[in-house]
């Protein structure tokens, strides 16, 4: 029974790992298309984020130094993003494609001028702190690899994560903003005409939906691991993005999909170490097969909000 | 023949052409202004990269080499998206071509060149149906071909590796599968350039053996024939009109009477088959075996890159194929001859794309050179 219980705890645990970077950025992906902004670039500045992130963690100590860096680094591609496709009218797709050539260039770049040629950063002195053993003393609060101990004691980005879907939730749903946000994404002239600067919105969702990529990609360089290289973020962003989609464009949504998948993740890890009698390189497709079979079965189609990837020029006339 | 010459004069008037050579002039610019800023010389890179592309006959036939792939991937994006469908999957399309290539070419025994069609025909039809797949979910249960085709791409890789474990088709331990037969092979004098009068005749004629000290092979001949499919099929079919007009106005074309549902399977299944073909081409040519992939190769992704810079269209992806295989092969000699990162052609080529998703700016800033030289 102990076992049994202790095995859906590591599973839990390692879920919640996987699932976080995935929330960071799907939660960003929400944000911007709920503006009508296409944002398939987050791989890219999830990439960036993960060098910055572990870049400056390694030179300052500071890992939530690193953190923040990290956000301004994927922001600073998600303004990029926003200059081509809110103020230049750009082909959505187009800009976010080349978002991630941009973040693996500027990320590798970088990285080979300050890490002597390397396409890797050195293992940073301290990782993002896990915030229970940090209140509470290492081991004092639960026992040290039991059920609490495996689900509860997590990195903080685990707990910012969930965190940052509540807020996002509020901020779309409660407040003015979110309205305001929801209602240029849905028809843009008509919030126009009401007097919302369609351009003000719109970068401020694109500029946010960098940040919080960076955030995701830092929470795997400098929590789940503790350095960045060059094979670290392979596919999350374009993850983070189906788990958006899968989650109807809605945070809560996006949280659910993300959980789905670091389960099922979880699961072919469980699978593995328990040596259940399925090739291991065919149980690593689990995932992936999953949300295909949930998207065909049970999901279908999900509607994006009316004007996305659509051009708003507000005309000089 | 005109009518090429009319669709060229065409995209000039309409700026296609020129946004693009923009889009590359900015690349290059920007590029070097970034080199000089982490303190190299961007002329001199500039010098290497194309001294590593046209020096040597070696060279050129590795840029050919380098580009064939991405010529395809690029046709298979492009297709794809003039039916109005984003092909993210051409990654994991072209995993699986090269997966039945490789096994077709090393199980198969069949004499010369029935032995290439088998296995590139197994390669496009297992490839083909990998891609038709997200075509079938998004006609029939309205699954986001984005989604889905991020789903098989894994889904393709991890089928792959495991198939390399098999004892009978893996060398146990290496991560790589046994060598495909020479029949399937599609090296140019492959076989002969190894044998003692091939050496020595090689010997005689300095330039040839430069070329075939590379893994020159037909990959690239069928790429360009496959550019001129797609253009045909394109332009010059009722069903290349039909899936364009889909991808136009699915609304219009289905009041038109057209099935928007099977135009989408269909754009699917052609662009499988295309990915799939440069995953043959490229085990039959180059590799003649796969690998253990880590991570993805980005064969699929570099060819959204080609179909963006090539304007969606045949012709178009060969030229950003070539551009993008010589920036490739080009741009990786400047690490070790004046250590400057090679990884500059990575953000070249973002702000190719960067500049190409922007007709808007460049038309502006083309009025306003006009309006300049007016004055």
């Amino acid at each position: 029974m102990e076992t049994f219980v202790n095995d859906i705890a590591f599973i839990i645990g390692t879920t919640l790992m996987y699932s976080t970077p995935l929330i960071f950025a799907a939660v960003g992906g929400v944000i911007t298309e709920r503006s009508g902004i296409i944002n398939i670039g987050l791989e890219g500045m999830m990439y960036f984020g993960a060098f910055v992130g572990a870049a400056v963690a390694y030179f300052s100590g500071d890992p939530w130094l690193g953190f923040f860096c990290a956000g301004l680094a994927g922001a600073s591609l998600g303004l990029l993003h926003a200059i081509a496709t809110v103020s230049f009218s750009a082909e959505q797709i187009v800009s976010g494609i080349a978002m991630n050539f941009l973040g693996v260039g500027f990320a590798l770049f970088i990285s080979r001028l300050v890490f002597d040629g390397a396409t890797q950063t050195l293992t940073v002195p301290k990782k993002i702190p896990l915030p229970l053993d940090f209140l509470f003393g290492e081991g004092k609060l639960f026992a040290s690899s039991g059920f609490m101990d495996l689900v509860f004691n997590r990195f903080a980005t685990v707990y910012l994560a969930f965190i940052l879907v509540f807020v996002a939730w509020f901020v779309l749903y409660k407040t003015s903003l979110g309205i305001r946000l929801r209602a240029v994404g849905e028809h843009p002239e008509a919030a126009d005409s009401l007097g919302i600067s369609v351009f003000k919105i719109r970068y401020g969702a694109v500029i946010t939906s960098g940040f919080l990529a960076g955030l995701g990609g830092a929470a795997m360089s400098i929590a789940v691991v503790s350095r960045f290289s060059n094979t670290l973020i392979s596919g999350h962003g374009f993850i983070a993005l189906a788990a958006m989609i899968f989650g109807k464009w809605k945070p809560q949504g996006a949280l659910l999909a993300c959980l789905i998948f670091g389960g099922a993740k979880g699961l072919e890890i469980y699978m593995g170490a328990k040596g259940v009698p399925i090739p291991s390189g065919l149980l690593a497709t689990l995932p992936y097969v999953l949300t295909i079979v949930i998207l065909v079965g049970w999901v279908g189609r999900s509607q994006p909000p009316a004007s996305i990837g659509k051009i708003f020029d507000k005309g000089e006339n | 023949m005109s009518s090429i010459g009319a669709s060229l004069k065409d995209k000039f008037l309409n700026g296609a052409l020129s946004i693009t050579l923009m889009s590359v002039l900015f690349g290059f610019l920007l590029g070097g202004i970034i080199l000089l800023l982490a303190g190299f010389n961007p002329l001199e890179a500039y010098g290497v990269i194309l001294k590593g592309i046209f020096s040597r006959p070696k060279y050129v036939s590795y840029v050919i080499i380098y580009s064939t792939p991405l010529i395809i991937t690029g046709l298979s994006v492009a297709f794809a998206l003039r039916t109005g469908l984003f092909n993210i999957g051409a990654e994991g399309q072209y995993i699986m071509g090269a997966l039945a290539a490789a096994a077709a070419g090393y199980y198969l025994k069949l004499p010369m060149v029935l032995h290439v069609f088998t296995a590139v025909g197994l390669a496009v039809i297992v490839a083909a149906f990998w891609g038709g797949l997200a075509g079938w979910f998004k006609a029939r249960f309205g699954v986001n071909e984005v989604i889905s085709t991020i789903m098989l791409n894994w889904t393709a890789l991890y089928i792959s590796n495991w198939a390399i474990t098999i004892p009978s088709f893996g060398r146990q331990g290496t991560g790589k599968t046994y060598a495909i037969q020479p029949t399937a092979q599609i090296d140019i004098l492959g076989q002969w350039k190894r044998t003692p009068e091939g050496i020595a005749f090689l010997r005689e004629h300095p330039m040839l053996w430069d070329v075939l000290k590379s893994p020159v092979n037909l990959g690239f001949v069928f790429a360009i024939l496959l550019a001129a499919l797609v253009w045909y099929v394109l332009n010059r079919t009722t069903l290349g009109y039909e899936l364009r007009a889909v991808g136009h106005n699915p609304q219009a074309a289905e009041a038109g009477g057209i099935s928007v549902k099977r135009s989408m399977v269909i754009s699917m299944l052609f662009a499988g088959g295309l990915a799939g073909a440069a995953g043959a081409f490229q085990v039959l040519g180059v590799s003649h075996r796969i690998a253990t992939l880590a991570i993805m190769e980005g064969y699929g992704f570099d060819g959204i890159a080609v179909s963006l810079i090539g304007n969606n269209s045949g012709p178009g992806c060969v030229f950003a194929g070539l551009l993008f295989g010589s920036l490739k092969y080009g741009g990786s000699k400047i690490q070790d001859v004046m250590g400057a990162p090679t990884e500059v052609i990575n953000i070249m080529i973002g702000i190719i794309i960067f500049f190409v998703a922007m007709p808007k700016l460049i038309r502006m800033i083309l009025a306003y050179r006009k309006r300049r030289e007016r004055n």
